[in-house]
């Protein structure tokens, strides 16, 4: 069953924030395990970028920890993650525009860069519109077409573990659906994926798990379907303009 | 499904807006902003190519289309933040091109941005006050006189208050708006734009950023301000939103309108379909990534 | 070591009217910088100007001494309206580059030798206060006591700056709790957030560079009035030694900028006593007493370097609305 599963990461009670005593995060729990596409939805102000953050090693943690593969990683650097086999997608500014889209990808295996061509053969079989448009500058996509530059870039170490901050934010209605049928792709793939959204509904409905973060905290927990369909989830985060 | 809210009560929707078919371009009944041959350039790039656009007076227009079609830039020229390479254009029958923003911003048509721009530097009060028309301590010479404008003061402020309540602000209103939550701040900027009694309010995505619980009381303030008498324009991604509150959509794509209707027929529109809503607008993922078997069984 | 002569010195700084005019220059840039946030680095050519305005006036058009300073207000607020209708359409960093320029132009042009006669070029100009003395309402005689001995002149010199000084705080302290002012706040921040809401924000930013600029320009009238004008006094050196005492004030405040010139020139002057007496007594290792005068401005700008890093808000200043800080 899903239960015997391996952890892969595990947050544990994590206390985090950015200006001096004031804590985006308040003792928030967070499993993945190995394959499962994770969602973290909540109202603005609750820590769900944060929570990324801290985990890539971006945001100062104050108290509990970070484990990944069993191994504490609170606080190590993101290079030092990469390494370890964790890409990230960051919502804003994640391509560099005035490099080509085939800079864009080199860029991704800087650390390794003799695994260039297997990480390309990945990224261009799960997105073929990449592989046609490898010399076109980067700053000339659009933003559905970036957001596809940046989740390649972070997948060409063939990374274990995929963290994307709000991959949907800032598209139309169709790229918005490209990018989550991607993501489910990416996951299909075996990569385990977790997932921040504002765009709850989408997010509940291809993930595995879900978490619900309200004012810092784990507030509700529970399967993709049972969180969409949960009254009280509808209730306070996914308005029931929804249906 | 849910507790009844009032926003279930599906909004009285206003029609009769156009003369003739729909269609891009399309006469409206009552035009309180006419746009002709409006276009601009970036470098080789079309933003915006509009060849006719006529807003309704007193109904809620959303302007809708792929990122990239131009909608804020359109909003930029017709609220006088950018230049247009050609074009004319009248609000009320008074011609706007070449009015700097700030006239526009006078003469009743006001906007928002896609970026807040709260004053986070200011309290919510002193962002309100900011807002209001013709103080005259706002001149140099008369602002050191005190008993000049004390009293226009205390107006402008008892105004303040009542909106900052029907937004329920009311009690951050000596916090400095920095330390306000992303859709507090949204409701902020749309307070503060109410306070020149604006005829038109152009929105540019109010709803971004906003998390969907917040958004039904953010949609109801703008169904107030059509009760109230005024016309709204606004920009939107979210597609639930349009078809809950707006009377008629525009849709462009490419610097292009391609599209105008009330909001069912719109949707429908095969080219809309295609540029921007996508053929799995009303299905569920769930079911199109194959996670889930069937709609209704759970896993 | 003198310590009395030091200590004497040092209390001197605190009522000279060098210091006064000091302060008038930092209330001027404190409303460029501080409430609109313009960089402005040619405060130095607003004080010329104030001060060669009045001379020139009085020695050139004859001028009596109100009309002088009236002229000395014309003339900053041309200057003010010159500079800014080309640059305050640009960017924060060009307008920077372009106040230097100014400044040094407007300083080149004085000490140029083509209107010797009226400026005076490198002599610079002399003998202009005899109107202003002549309504010195103090009699002959000392005034004063310990380290703050005036003759008459000097006294009258002395009250008449302070009192111009609390004028003008008073008038600027006004203007910026005013709505005015809270227009000048919002552009600060944000300056398409402000024309949205209708306000012409061209107008207020030119507004605020001539209110400031007068403001300057008087500073620079007060500063040549006991002695004498020289385009050398005018140097960048200058702007900068006010920016200093803006910034260690607290910009964005009226009382700010008049605490941070006492205190830069009180400890200029100890400086100024202390370095050389310490280099003559030998403690400085084989530094001269002129190489040990110069140091304090080695330190002055470790000083400056010192409040950005670890206090740019200044002793009075909040935090809270620093426009320059990255978080």
């Amino acid at each position: 069953m899903a239960d015997e599963k391996n952890v892969v990461v595990n947050v544990d009670n994590l206390v985090a924030g950015y200006l001096p005593g004031v804590n985006i995060l308040n003792g928030c729990n967070l499993i993945a395990r190995e394959g499962e596409l994770i969602g973290i939805i909540g109202p603005n102000g609750a820590g769900k970028s944060t929570l990324l953050k801290a985990i890539f090693g971006q945001s100062k943690v104050r108290e509990g920890a970070v484990y990944l593969n069993g191994e504490n990683i609170t606080g190590l650097k993101a290079d030092k993650l990469v390494e370890r086999g964790v890409g990230y997608v960051p919502q804003n500014n994640n391509v560099f525009p005035s490099l080509t889209i085939e800079e864009n990808l080199q860029m991704g295996v800087y650390q390794k860069p003799d695994k260039y061509d297997e990480g390309l053969e990945l990224v261009t079989s799960l997105f073929s519109e990449l592989g046609a448009r490898l010399k076109q500058r980067a700053g000339s996509l659009s933003g559905g077409e970036r957001q596809m530059v940046a989740m390649g870039r972070a997948l060409m170490m063939n990374p274990s573990v995929l963290l994307l901050d709000e991959p949907s934010a800032g598209l139309s209605p169709v790229r918005q659906d490209e990018a989550f049928l991607r993501v489910s792709d990416i996951n299909k793939a075996g990569v385990t994926t977790i997932m921040v959204e504002q765009n709850a509904r989408r997010c509940l409905q291809i993930c595995d798990r879900g978490y619900v973060l309200d004012q810092g905290k784990d507030a509700v927990t529970g399967s993709g379907r049972d969180l969409l369909n949960d009254p009280k989830v509808i209730e306070l985060y996914l308005g029931s303009l929804g249906a | 499904m849910s507790a009844s809210k009032p926003l279930k009560k599906a909004p009285q929707k206003t029609t009769g807006l156009h003369v003739g078919d729909a269609a891009p371009g399309v006469k409206k009944v009552d035009p309180i902003l006419v746009a002709d041959h409006v276009s601009r350039k970036f470098g080789g790039l079309v933003a915006v190519d509009v060849e006719h656009l006529e807003i309704p007076r007193g109904a809620i227009t959303a302007l809708i289309g792929p990122n990239g079609a131009g909608k804020t830039t359109l909003f930029n020229l017709l609220t006088g933040f950018d230049k247009p390479d050609s074009g004319t254009w009248s609000f009320s029958g008074e011609n706007l091109a070449g009015v700097p923003a700030h006239k526009v911003a006078s003469m009743g048509q006001v906007r928002t941005f896609q970026l807040t721009k709260a004053l986070g530097l200011l309290t919510v009060l002193e962002n309100m006050k900011l807002g209001a028309k013709d103080q005259t301590g706002e001149s140099l010479f008369q602002s050191i006189f005190p008993f000049l404008w004390r009293k226009q003061e205390a107006e402008i402020e008892e105004k303040a208050l009542e909106i900052l309540e029907r937004f329920k602000l009311l009690k951050l209103k000596d916090d400095f708006a920095a330390s306000l939550s992303g859709g507090q701040r949204k409701l902020l900027e749309m307070a503060r734009a109410l306070m020149s009694n604006p005829t038109l309010v152009m929105l540019d995505e109010p709803m971004a950023g906003v998390n969907p619980a917040l958004t039904e009381s953010l949609l109801e303030h703008i169904l107030d301000l059509k009760t109230q008498g005024m016309t709204v324009l606004f920009v939107e991604h979210d597609m639930h939103m349009v078809r809950h509150i707006a009377d008629w959509v525009v849709v462009m794509a490419e610097g292009r309108i391609i599209a105008e209707g009330p909001p069912e027929a719109v949707m429908k529109d095969e080219a809309v379909v295609d540029a921007y809503l996508g053929s799995h607008q009303d299905v569920d993922l769930g079911v199109v990534t194959g996670r889930i078997t069937l709609p209704k069984e759970k896993k | 070591m003198d310590f009395v002569s030091i200590l004497n010195n040092t209390a001197q700084a605190l009522f000279s009217p060098v210091t006064i005019a000091f302060a008038m220059a930092a209330l001027g840039l404190a409303i460029h910088f501080g409430f609109v946030g313009l960089l402005n680095f040619g405060i130095a050519g607003f004080m010329a100007v104030g001060a060669y305005g009045y001379a020139i006036s009085t020695l050139t058009f004859g001028f009596p001494w109100w009309a002088a300073f009236l002229a000395a207000m014309a003339a900053s607020a041309v200057f003010a309206v010159i500079l800014g209708i080309p640059t305050l359409q640009l960017r924060g960093d060009y307008l920077a580059i372009v106040t230097i320029a100014a400044a040094e132009i407007v300083r080149l042009l004085l000490l140029s030798t083509t209107w010797i006669e009226t400026t005076g070029s490198a002599d610079g100009l002399v003998a202009y206060a005899n109107d202003f003395r002549s309504i010195n309402p103090f009699p002959d005689g000392v005034y004063g006591f310990g380290p703050w001995t005036y003759t008459a002149n000097q006294f009258w010199v002395l009250i008449f700056a302070l009192i111009i000084l609390a004028v003008s705080a008073f008038l600027l302290w006004r203007l910026v709790k005013s709505p005015w002012g809270r227009v000048i706040k919002g552009i600060r921040e944000d300056e398409d957030a402000v024309r949205a809401l209708g306000k012409n924000v061209f107008a207020y930013k030119m507004q605020a560079l001539i209110v400031g600029g007068i403001v300057a320009g008087l500073g620079g009238a007060l500063y040549v009035m006991p002695s004498s004008a020289n385009p050398m006094l005018f140097a960048t050196s200058l702007t900068f030694f006010v920016w200093t005492a803006l910034l260690l004030g607290g910009a964005a405040t009226v009382f700010g900028p008049l605490l941070g010139a006492v205190i830069f020139w009180v400890l200029q002057a100890f400086l100024g006593s202390l370095l050389p007496a310490m280099a003559q007594a030998g403690l400085l290792g084989a530094l001269s007493s002129a190489q040990a005068g110069a140091l304090r401005f080695v330190l002055v700008g470790i000083l400056l370097v010192v409040i950005v890093i670890v206090r740019p808000q200044g002793i009075v200043g909040d935090k809270r609305e620093l426009t320059f800080v990255r978080k």
